[in-house]
């Protein structure tokens, strides 16, 4: 989940690291009297989960507070890609001598946090890497063993800083992983970390985005921060197709139908098993197939619900076919699966033939699975089919139908 | 009565059908709520529910009398076989 600029400066000043006099609005009025609290030029910018905000003129600069106000005002009306601001926030102009990045990211390859610092800041740091791959500096850490100043200085001195600003920049890195560790972020970036003219850094900006599954482990966090439980802050609004996915999952208490998400392709896919439904959508993109959607089914879902979600998938539109695929199951049975889906084409007047390219759930009540898959001519595999193989016929097959 | 739903077939000999006590322990046992009763407490059959069934056996355990069946169920996608 994604947290606004204001929250994220908040989660930084909370950690000890430096930041500027900000405040958050959402009246025209309190933007002035911040700004008059500031007492002299400021920056006022959009709060909106989404970028672009200086090029839609979500970001303006005011010389007095009447003028924070009037901009406030402006802004808080101004929708940006879809987004109405949650309110303003109004910061002092800082006189920047240069700025810099930091950032921590989670790299999910190695399974470990990454810091990243670099002396070029205030712009994408791809772009850094890309245009001055020597002004990148990286270093991979644990997330269970602490974190040392060592290490940060390390990052920091292999892009060529030293001296005082080396001395100054090291606590604010060190500060930023263990905000990053303990809140389980999966990002934590200041950017641009401004140095001023007497030498001192300060956070000018940051973005932090935290592990959904953890929001319960920080629910003090998050209510300090105001953030309500209803509030998804995902990276963008739910489809009305994941929608209806949440509706057919809270139909039925039994099983699951999760994590609905709308793509944009032709096979639509029925997919589950704790970390296979991850490998099921990636070894269908790698054999060159364009799914329509990704889900989590399991936990012994009822025939309603492995129905219900089946419909869905089939009636998106673009699909032509689905694939229904999971690792070898224990606590879901392969032959409710199979009557859901096969139910699904029934009730939508298609041949399950036709509809499902392939059924490769082996497992539990798979003799009985087998025998209706059977009885309806669908193509099934067992467990003797690796989820690879069974991804790759689904591909062969729908690029079959759709040639 | 007989019910038929696309997977499953629920029959129950009528006798057993209207035995109120009969139907009740049915609609106890069955997990996914196949049986439930009439306001007369006779059986009654639900056919939204029938192709939920989980091949239990629990209303063919609770039978009247084990050597004559009164409650079957046939699975329609294996030929109409019997759950035994
Ligand atoms: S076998 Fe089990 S689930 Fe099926 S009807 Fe009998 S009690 Fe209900």
């Amino acid at each position: 989940m994604r947290f606004f600029e204001y929250e994220a400066r908040e989660i930084v000043k909370r950690a000890g690291i430096p930041v500027t006099d900000f405040g958050f609005a959402t009246e025209p009025s309190q933007a002035r009297e911040i700004a008059q609290r500031i007492g002299g030029p400021t920056v006022v910018k959009s709060q909106v989960l989404t970028g672009g905000r200086m090029k839609a003129g979500g970001v303006k600069f005011a010389d007095t507070p009447e003028e924070a106000e009037a901009y406030a005002r402006d802004i808080l009306a101004l929708e940006i890609k879809g987004h109405m601001p949650r309110g303003v926030l109004i910061d002092p102009k800082a006189e920047v001598a240069q700025e810099y990045y930091a950032g921590v990211v989670w790299d999910g390859p190695r399974k470990q946090p990454v810091m990243i610092f670099s002396p070029v800041g205030g712009i994408d740091i791809e772009q850094v890497a890309e245009e001055q791959p020597d002004k990148v500096g990286r270093r991979h850490f644990s997330n269970i063993l602490p974190f040392s100043e060592f290490m940060a200085k390390e990052v920091i001195a292999s892009t060529g800083v030293t001296g005082g600003a080396l001395n100054k920049l090291v606590p604010i890195l060190t500060r930023l992983a263990k905000v990053f560790v303990e809140n389980d972020m999966t990002l934590a970036e200041i950017n641009p970390l401004g140095q001023l003219a007497d030498g001192s850094f300060v956070a000018l900006d940051a973005h932090m985005d935290m592990e959904n599954e953890a929001r319960g482990r920080h629910a003090k966090l998050l209510a300090d921060l105001g953030v309500g439980s209803e509030e998804t802050r995902q990276a963008r609004e739910a489809t009305p197709f994941e929608i209806a996915g949440e509706e057919v999952d809270a139909q039925d208490h039994r099983g699951v139908a999760g994590n609905v998400t709308e793509f944009d392709g032709n096979l639509g896919l029925v997919i589950g098993a704790g970390g296979g439904s991850l490998t099921l959508f990636d070894a269908v993109r790698a054999h060159g197939g364009k799914p329509a959607n990704y889900c989590e089914i399991g936990g012994n879902p009822s025939v309603a619900k492995a129905c219900g979600l089946a419909k869905l998938v089939l009636t998106k539109p673009g699909v032509d076919q689905i694939a229904v695929m999971m690792s070898i199951v224990s606590n879901t049975r392969v032959d409710i699966v199979a009557r859901g889906v096969i139910k699904a084409c029934l009730e939508l007047g298609y041949d399950p033939a036709r509809k499902i390219a392939i059924f490769r759930i082996p497992g539990a009540w798979e003799e009985e699975g087998f025998k209706i898959l059977e009885k309806y001519g669908v193509e099934y595999a067992d467990r003797s089919v690796s989820l690879n193989e069974a991804a790759r016929r689904a591909v062969e097959k729908i690029q079959g139908v759709a040639a | 009565m007989r019910k038929d739903g696309t997977f499953i077939a629920v029959e129950v000999e009528d006798s057993a059908a209207a035995d109120a006590a009969f139907a009740q322990k049915l609609t106890e046992v069955c997990p996914v709520d196949i049986f439930a009763q009439e306001p007369d407490g006779s059986l009654r059959i639900v056919d939204g529910n029938l192709d939920e069934c989980v091949l239990c056996r629990l209303c063919i355990d609770a039978d009247r009398d084990p050597a004559h069946p009164a409650v079957k169920v046939l699975k329609l996608y294996d030929a109409g076989a019997l759950l035994v």
